[in-house]
């Protein structure tokens, strides 16, 4: 079958290309409904990234968060008008040991292949997974990036030690909002304290038990433990802070996305003996948990609302284009595309 | 009940034709016929999907279907008629005879040689056939159409702001399409080429249905050149 595929072709440009889906494999085929845009997908659209890495890339589909409605599958698990969300992480390889975000053989939509921006998407089975009824699709539509706070915070659990008084959070963008909404969730007997540099923004995090500006941090501050999603240049800044304020042996939890290497004050992380992990990216497991975090705790999905941004109908390629530099001008939120291409 | 009709080549015009019919050549790995008829194949709204092509490739296009589709079980392939219209006759009498018609049986007619159709375009058709009882997919011209009445000077020039390209699916209530083409006389039948126009003839509203330009009905062989170009491997 001959599948529409909207893809970059340069920086701002999207074009139209077809793909054959062969129907006789066991791939499930769903059409997109809600795609939700990524700093990732921007980097692209705006030619962000190395002109050796765009030169690699494109011509390449953006979008690695969507969900959709199955339209066909062949082993019989899903009906058609399921509503589900799409997994972007594909393992080409089983590990027992490594988890399937990790290792270097899996591919990952909307970076080394196409992603959702598509008529159908082709996945294969176990890439899916149902959404509970009468959710609302804005919101689910950034499952995906929920995904990777639950991924991160089920790392953390098993990394950091048993000492969790304090939990800081640098960061007070989407990915920092979210991880905090969904570690009160799951740590409620832990004190959470919020660090962001935007101090309207700081105000929306009205679960968290304090929240400080980057620039007026008690000098007696102390923190167990870390979780860093702050990305880009500031993320500098952002670890070697919390390097000054967390207390010796703590974990710090890296999840902000860097192009550039970051300087790291690696003298008091030997001092303390703190342990820096990193946590990109989710797999099945994770997109599982979070759906069932949803029907468990339908306050996550109250706050998550507050995240949705603009909601843009897309019927042509001008559409998609308006979409994405809609999403230039947000300070904070997410931009959803509802997919009538 | 939603049907699903591809048209292949009504049998009076290819008569005597020793080329093979368009719908039988290959884009990518696939006959141009099967990579339409799969878009039907995937959308499990259709309680059957009827292909119509001539009497001489019915053989040739059941052995396709068997090569290339899993379960076969909702394809059927019928003999077409002289002209388009007599050809969603035949695929109506096949309905009539098989399910019955009800007042909200819908037929997505579609050209097998529009293999780039999209799974939102017949969605679209679904939807506004059940709404409004007929629907076009169209696109907006782009090229100025000019009328000749003598086929030697211009008679008029219409504005370009109203006119549209008609694509495929066209999608109709089998009930209406079947009774208001009974009502029509031979004469009227005769300069007939489309479907939606037997509704319009009534006075009945046809709703458009975006399509899209790629959505190319391939006709000549730089229609199938223009193919190989859009599904060429890039990457």
């Amino acid at each position: 079958m001959l599948n529409a595929v909207y893809r970059l072709v340069a920086p701002r440009r999207f074009d139209v290309t077809f793909k054959d889906i062969d129907l006789c494999g066991d791939k499930i085929i769903v059409r997109p409904t809600h795609l939700s845009i990524c700093h990732a997908d921007q980097r692209y659209y705006q030619g962000a990234r190395p002109a050796e890495i765009l030169e690699q890339k494109l011509p390449m589909a953006l979008i690695h968060e969507a969900i959709g409605e199955v339209v066909y599958d062949p082993t019989g698990e899903f009906k058609s008008g399921d509503s589900v969300v799409m997994i972007p992480n594909t393992p080409t390889q089983e590990d027992e040991v490594i988890a399937e975000n990790y290792r270097r053989s899996s591919k990952f939509r909307a970076s080394g292949f196409d992603g959702f921006m598509q008529d159908l998407v082709a996945l294969d089975a176990d890439r899916v997974v149902r959404l509970p009824q009468g959710i609302d699709k804005t919101i689910a539509a950034f499952t995906e990036l929920v995904s990777v706070s639950v991924h991160a915070l089920n790392r953390f659990d098993k990394i950091a030690h048993k000492r969790r008084e304090v939990v800081g959070i640098w960061g007070d963008g989407n990915l920092g909002y979210i991880t905090a909404v969904f570690f009160k969730a799951m740590f409620p007997d832990t004190k959470l304290y919020i660090f962001g540099a935007d101090k309207e923004k700081l105000e929306d995090f009205t679960f968290a038990d304090e929240t400080y500006h980057v620039k007026k941090i008690p000098s007696d501050m102390k923190i167990d433990h870390a979780i860093e999603c702050v990305g880009g240049e500031p993320s500098q800044m952002a670890i070697n802070q919390i390097i000054d304020y967390i207390n010796p042996e703590g974990t710090i939890s890296l999840l902000g996305v860097s192009e550039y290497p970051v300087p790291i004050n690696t003298r008091m992380v030997l001092e303390k003996g703190l342990r820096l992990y990193g946590s990109s990216r989710s797999g099945r497991a994770d997109f599982e948990k979070t759906v069932a975090m949803y029907e468990s705790n339908p306050e996550i999905i109250e706050y998550l609302s507050n995240l949705v941004g603009a909601v843009v109908e897309v019927d042509s390629i001008k559409d998609m284009t308006k979409a994405f530099e809609m999403d230039i001008q947000k300070s904070i939120g997410k931009t959803i595309m509802v997919w009538n291409k | 009940m939603i049907f699903g009709v591809v048209l292949a080549g009504g049998i009076g015009n290819r008569m005597g034709n020793v080329e093979k019919p368009k719908q039988f050549l290959t884009i990518g790995n696939k006959p141009i016929l099967i990579h339409t008829l799969e878009k039907f194949y995937v959308n499990d709204k259709f309680e059957q999907i009827i292909v119509l092509c001539p009497a001489q490739w019915v053989e040739h296009t059941k052995n396709l279907i068997k090569k290339y589709l899993k379960d076969t079980e909702r394809v059927v392939v019928i003999t077409g008629g002289a002209t388009r219209n007599d050809t969603i006759m035949n695929a109506i009498t096949h309905i009539e005879e098989k399910y019955g018609i009800e007042d909200d049986t819908i037929i997505v007619t579609h050209d097998s040689v529009r293999p780039f159709l999209t799974h939102r375009i017949i969605e679209d058709n679904i939807k506004y056939a059940l709404e409004y009882g007929a629907c076009d997919t169209v696109i907006p011209a782009t090229d100025t159409i000019v009328e000749s009445q003598d086929h030697k000077v211009i008679s008029n020039i219409p504005d370009r702001s109203k006119m549209y390209q008609g694509q495929t699916p066209q999608s109709f209530k089998v009930k209406k399409l079947k009774q208001f083409f009974n009502e029509l006389t031979e004469e009227e039948k005769e300069i007939l080429t489309d479907a939606a126009k037997i509704f319009v003839m009534k006075g009945e509203p046809v709703y458009l249905v975006a399509g899209e330009v790629f959505n190319i009905k391939i006709t000549y062989p730089y229609d199938l050149r223009v193919a190989e170009t859009l599904v060429k491997e890039e990457r």
